[in-house]
């Protein structure tokens, strides 16, 4: 346990309260940090301008882009454990994505959407759809960003997979003897038995929501024309503030502005919003991940 | 446990229905060609969610190898395949220096990581000592911090104190201390290990080190795999890591942070973009199909056992 223990205090305890100590202090990195009291915390939530979009961005993400996820694990799940021929080729190519490295597979999506010369569109307009502008348009830009979580879904499946497989086979024998058809078979078997599953998909992909980082910042970035690992200023969230989210408010008020005051608020909040669905996690009774005690 | 390499022995079919394969004698006539059309139906919505996993990867892979002018026009398909955008891509300045680094970062980073998190995944899954709830509690609440929280103190440390900001140094050394997630992972796999044959080792005489090593982890080796992969992917893919501590010092910059910077340097050379990401998916997906089965129990030991 020692090693973990000082990991522990020098990685995690020390920094959260510096950051905490920070948090009401002036602090350019240069000079010394000064006393400020409350003047960060309320800037953050009154006057600085990139907050509460992030927080509507995650509150959108949670909601649309999580359920988006959890659906459709769910469903490919259920499709995986019904596919009898090459039932294993099927389950590694769903499996793929999930592996894609986000700045990847995010570049890639920038440039299959690309309202101009992407292969998406194109296909889309071919089929007399509309074709809309993804990644350069505000309005659908969260929708993009889901697409490409949804197309990662490979965590999910196998975990509805795993949890779907250990559903005791009797219990559909004996409703189909009482005549259930396949909907009330789901909805009064299968649904009850996985629901602890689907609680932990949701709150783990909340967390996650709140962390999403890499793909939006990416994605803004490149649809921005922005040259990237330049480290050069840059205004995120494009287009519109619409891809930003919290952890990107942190690097850009703390590593981009040098205002490591405010900066700290921000990741406070973040981090109060983590540990309430973290807590939802570990409840005693009822909680998701068991502590074996 | 369902496996996704499972080929020898297919996961039982538990799930109920008009399946093909369980169609018996007392099935004939309407209800075979039920199982028919369910098996119809079944297979071709496999097939349309297999095009929607599988088609990105396609068009990336063609538009790889397109020309310059054609990867801006909408073409599907290169008029001539350009092989040569993957040597250009490996012979752009920094690449291989990129991939040395990347190399470093999720190898050391996984060796350390794996050395350091067992002992403490033991402990927690084998152990009844004071605090052991509350240090279980605190991984959990690691494992879920997002890495934004600590960031700025912790760049403070590294670039300030120790003025190592531009190296890989604040990457790996972390990673000597015991990851929450590997922690977590190899407890919940630990927990699977009967008791018993902790007791046959420290009644023969085994002292809890040599437990450890010649009971503990050769039974351990799947859950270890499953850490081991974990982390270096972890690595591979890191963006925010190396954008705080490497973004000023080219030289010290990773496969995945340096891959947006291609599309700059190149301004919207998507074929070259698209061969670069093609190299850096590539060893990924190589090494799942090595180890496939330590991948997929990986997640699944996540998310249900507990």
């Amino acid at each position: 346990m020692s090693p973990w223990l000082i990991g522990f205090a020098v990685f995690f305890a020390y920094p959260l309260l510096s950051t905490v100590y920070f948090s009401f202090t002036k602090y350019d990195g240069f000079r010394p940090p000064v006393f400020n009291g409350l003047d960060n915390w309320s800037y953050v939530f009154t006057d600085y301008p990139l907050f509460w979009p992030a927080m509507r961005n995650t509150l959108w993400l949670v909601v649309v882009m999580v359920a988006c996820r959890v659906v459709f694990g769910l469903g490919v799940g259920l499709l995986i454990t019904r596919i009898k021929t090459g039932a294993g080729v099927f389950r590694t190519l769903f499996y793929l994505p999930y592996l894609a490295p986000p700045v990847a597979a995010t570049l890639a999506f920038v440039f299959l959407l690309n309202p101009g010369t992407g292969p998406v569109n194109t296909l889309l307009e071919a089929a007399g759809l509309p074709a809309p502008g993804w990644f350069t348009d505000a309005d659908w830009s969260k929708p993009a960003l889901t697409v490409l979580a949804v197309w990662g879904v490979g965590d999910l499946m196998v975990i509805f997979m795993a949890a779907l497989l250990d559903v005791p086979k009797e219990q559909y024998e004996a409703a189909e003897l009482d005549g259930a058809g396949a909907w009330a078979r789901f909805r009064h078997i299968t649904l009850p038995n996985i629901s602890p599953i689907i609680l932990f998909a949701v709150v783990t992909g909340v967390i996650q929501a709140m962390q999403y980082y890499t793909q939006p910042l990416v994605a803004g970035k490149v649809a921005a024309g922005v040259i990237g690992g330049s480290g050069q200023q840059f205004e995120p969230g494009y287009p519109d503030k619409s891809t930003l989210t919290l952890p990107q408010v942190v690097y850009n008020v703390g590593f981009q502005r040098f205002d490591y005051g405010t900066a700290c608020v921000v990741a406070l909040v973040l981090f109060a919003l983590s540990m309430a669905f973290t807590a939802l996690l570990m409840r005693r009774r009822g909680g998701l991940i068991g502590t074996g005690d | 446990m369902a496996q996704l390499t499972d080929t020898t022995a297919p996961a039982a079919p538990r799930t109920s229905g008009a399946a093909a394969g369980t169609a018996g004698p007392r099935r004939g006539g309407v209800a075979g060609r039920r199982a028919l059309l369910h098996w119809i139906g079944v297979h071709a919505l496999g097939v349309a969610a297999a095009l929607f996993f599988v088609l990105p990867f396609v068009f990336l892979f063609l538009t790889s190898l397109m020309s310059d002018q054609q990867a801006l026009t909408r073409d599907l398909v290169p008029d001539t395949w350009e092989w040569g955008n993957y040597a250009k891509v490996w012979n752009t300045p920094g690449f291989l220096t990129w991939w040395r680094n990347t190399l470093l970062y999720a190898g050391l980073g996984t060796l350390l990581t794996v050395v350091s998190s067992v002992p403490v995944a033991y402990a927690l899954a084998k152990f009844r000592f004071r605090g052991r709830r509350l240090s279980l509690l605190l991984v959990i609440a690691m494992m879920m911090l997002p890495p934004q929280v600590v960031v700025i103190p912790m760049y403070l440390f590294w670039a300030k104190q120790l003025d190592l900001s531009g190296t890989l140094w604040p990457l790996i050394v972390p990673m000597a201390f015991g990851d929450a997630f590997s922690i977590f992972l190899l407890r919940q796999f630990l927990l699977t290990i009967p008791d018993e044959y902790l007791d046959a080792a420290r009644v023969d005489g085994c002292g809890e080190l040599r437990t450890l090593l010649r009971v503990v982890l050769p039974m351990a080796k799947p859950g270890i795999a499953a850490v081991a992969l974990f982390q270096f992917f972890s690595a591979w893919n890191d963006y925010f890591g190396p954008q705080i501590y490497a973004s000023d010092n080219p030289a010290a910059w990773t496969l995945s942070y340096g891959l947006e910077s291609f599309k700059g340097a190149h301004h919207t050379n998507w074929n070259l973009t698209m061969a670069a990401t093609v190299l850096v998916m590539a060893p990924v997906i190589v090494l799942f199909f090595f180890a496939q089965k330590a991948f997929v129990e990986g997640v699944t030991l996540t998310g249900v056992k507990g």
